[in-house]
Order: structure tokens, then C-alpha cells, then sequence
């Protein structure tokens, strides 16, 4: 039994050592393909960048972008591409763009309205609350009262 | 009352938002290849690797070009519709066998039936790149200048086909 999960552990962990793909020769092309591919969607798991990706249009798609670097395109031109027969969905950063905008400025318009909304609770409240004054008389009997409940308990 | 119409609206606001967001399916990204000259290729046919396939051989043409393979399943569900539409005679659909083993295809459409008249072979996924595939099944109708007009994403299905292909390829046609 001790051996079975010996060898069960051995071949678990050799499987591991295999989804390590060796990627292509150049170290140069693997760099920039790697700079590349972080900006880059994966279609198929659409929330994987390129570079982590493991289906077989991320891998065809790499070996493309590859070869366009091995082409000396520009990092522009690979992009533009792409973009032109996937859309701008496979840039992980969209574009500002007529469609785009409520994405790009949604979030600073909600923080906008948030602010003012506190703002204007704040100073709401500020004319609610008023200053009471304790006179020395409700002191002692405040004071007579916790006196009170300490003892209870 | 005035107190729970702003939190209320709130609400709404947001109940349609996201209402809108169920409806939404995020696997249909929208071509940018759609009113665009499709992509060229020449690529060998399947039953005879020594012809090229190429869309030029199809100008002045209304044809669909379908995305397949024998190992995907959506294809599998497509096939009667294809297969329905092919036999209509309404418009030729030409098969792009997309990464595939050549005698597994072969042997798929001997045991389905075969709905295109040409089908290439694109071993290695450059033509579904052009064409910028993510997923096959996908169609595309090409128009008789050779631009396309409509991709679907997906297995087409009768209702598609009578809704969105038919009308638009008798549109092309008349052109």
C-alpha cells in the first residue's frame, strides 16, 4: 500500500513537470512574446490573459504573435492584428473610445455622487446636532445612577 | 413616502442593469470582421489535397463558410441543420475542417452526411485566425463581392437559419 502511494506520488509529481511547457528558442522573441501576451485576452477562457492560457487557439495564437515578432513587427502592428479580426476584446485594457466611455468613466462619476451624497448628509447632520448643556445638578444624578447599576450587578 | 422613492429607484436602476447583464451572453463577441472583405486563403480540399479551395473561385457568389470539426461537439448539433438547409438548395455552404485529423473527418461526414460541396482543410488554425475564430462551430455569409455580412458564433438552428440566414442571403441574392 505504502508503495502504491509511493509511486501514485512520484507520478503525480511528474505529471506536474510536464504542463511546464518549453516554450521556443529565442529568449529575446519569449520575452517580448511574454511582454505581449499579459495585454492579451485568451477568447476562449475569456478571463485567462494569453500568456496563461492552455487552449489550443491561446497556443495558436501565440505562435502567431512568435512569428510576427520574429518578423520584427512593432508591438502596434501585432496589436492591430489582433484587433482586426478579434475586436477590441482580446485587449485586456478596451480603449477609450464613443462605447467605451461610461466603462471608463463610470466609476469616477459613482465616486462623485457618492462624495457629494456624504457631503450633503454631513452637513445635514451637523445642523441636527446641538449642543446641550449639562448642569451640575444632572451631573450628580448621573453620576448617582451608574453608582446605582454598579451595585446591581 | 419621499423617504424610499431615491432608495427605490436605486433599485430599479439597478434590477434593469443587471437584468440587461443576464441576457447578455458573453461568448458572442462581436465580429469586426462583419461588413469587411473576407479574409483570402487557399487551402487543399479534403477529398482531394492536390485542388486548392479558395474563396476567389466564389465571387459573384451568396455562400456560407462553416467552421467545423470532427471533434466538436457543437458540430454534432448543428449537422441536421446544415444538412436541412443543404438539401433546400437556398444557398451552397462550403466546410473549413478546422484542426482535424484528415481521416476523422473524412469519417465523420460518412457517418452524418456531407452538406458542403468543397471543403477545405485548415490543419493548422491560420485561416480560423484570419477569420478570427475562437470556437467552432462558426458561419459566415459571404456576399456575392466576396465581404462579410453576418457571422454566427456557434451551432446555427432552424430558428436562425429561417430568421437571419435565409432572409439576409435572398437580400444578397438580389443585389
Amino acid at each position: 500500500m505504502k508503495w502504491l502511494m509511493l509511486i501514485t506520488l512520484l507520478w503525480s509529481g511528474q505529471a506536474w513537470a510536464g504542463e511546464a511547457r518549453p516554450l521556443a528558442d529565442d529568449p529575446a522573441v519569449e520575452a517580448r512574446l511574454k511582454h505581449l501576451a499579459v495585454e492579451l485576452r485568451c477568447l476562449v477562457c475569456q478571463n485567462q490573459t494569453l500568456a496563461d492560457s492552455n487552449a489550443p487557439l491561446a497556443e495558436d495564437l501565440r505562435r502567431e504573435v512568435r512569428e510576427m515578432i520574429a518578423k520584427d513587427m512593432s508591438d502596434k502592428e501585432i496589436i492591430d492584428f489582433l484587433v482586426a479580426r478579434y475586436g477590441d476584446f482580446v485587449l485586456y485594457r478596451p480603449p477609450l473610445k464613443a462605447t467605451t466611455t461610461l466603462l471608463w468613466l463610470g466609476p469616477f462619476v459613482l465616486l462623485m455622487v457618492g462624495a457629494t451624497a456624504l457631503v450633503i448628509t454631513l452637513r445635514r447632520r451637523a445642523h441636527k446636532v446641538v449642543d446641550v448643556p449639562v448642569t451640575d445638578e444632572e451631573h450628580r444624578r448621573v453620576e448617582q445612577l451608574l453608582a446605582e447599576g454598579g451595585k446591581r450587578s | 413616502m419621499n423617504r424610499f422613492l431615491l432608495p427605490l429607484s436605486i433599485f430599479i436602476v439597478v434590477v434593469v442593469f443587471l437584468g440587461v447583464g443576464l441576457k447578455l451572453n458573453p461568448r458572442e463577441i462581436p465580429s469586426p470582421l462583419v461588413g469587411k472583405a473576407a479574409p483570402d486563403f487557399s487551402q487543399p480540399q479534403l477529398y482531394d489535397p492536390a485542388t486548392v479551395f479558395s474563396p476567389a473561385d466564389l465571387k459573384g457568389k451568396v455562400w456560407l463558410l462553416n467552421f467545423w470539426a470532427s471533434w466538436c461537439s457543437g458540430c454534432r448539433t448543428e449537422h441536421p441543420v446544415l444538412m436541412e438547409l443543404a438539401k433546400s438548395g437556398e444557398v451552397p455552404i462550403f466546410g473549413m475542417d478546422y484542426k482535424d485529423q484528415r481521416d476523422e473527418a473524412m469519417a465523420w461526414l460518412k457517418r452524418w452526411g456531407n452538406p458542403y460541396p468543397v471543403v477545405g482543410v485548415d490543419d493548422a488554425g491560420r485561416v480560423g485566425i484570419n477569420y478570427g475564430v475562437y470556437g467552432v462551430p462558426e458561419t459566415y455569409v459571404i456576399d456575392k463581392q466576396g465581404v462579410i455580412r453576418y457571422k454566427q458564433i456557434g451551432p446555427l438552428d432552424p430558428d436562425t437559419v429561417a430568421k437571419k440566414i435565409l432572409p439576409l442571403v435572398k437580400q444578397l441574392e438580389s443585389q
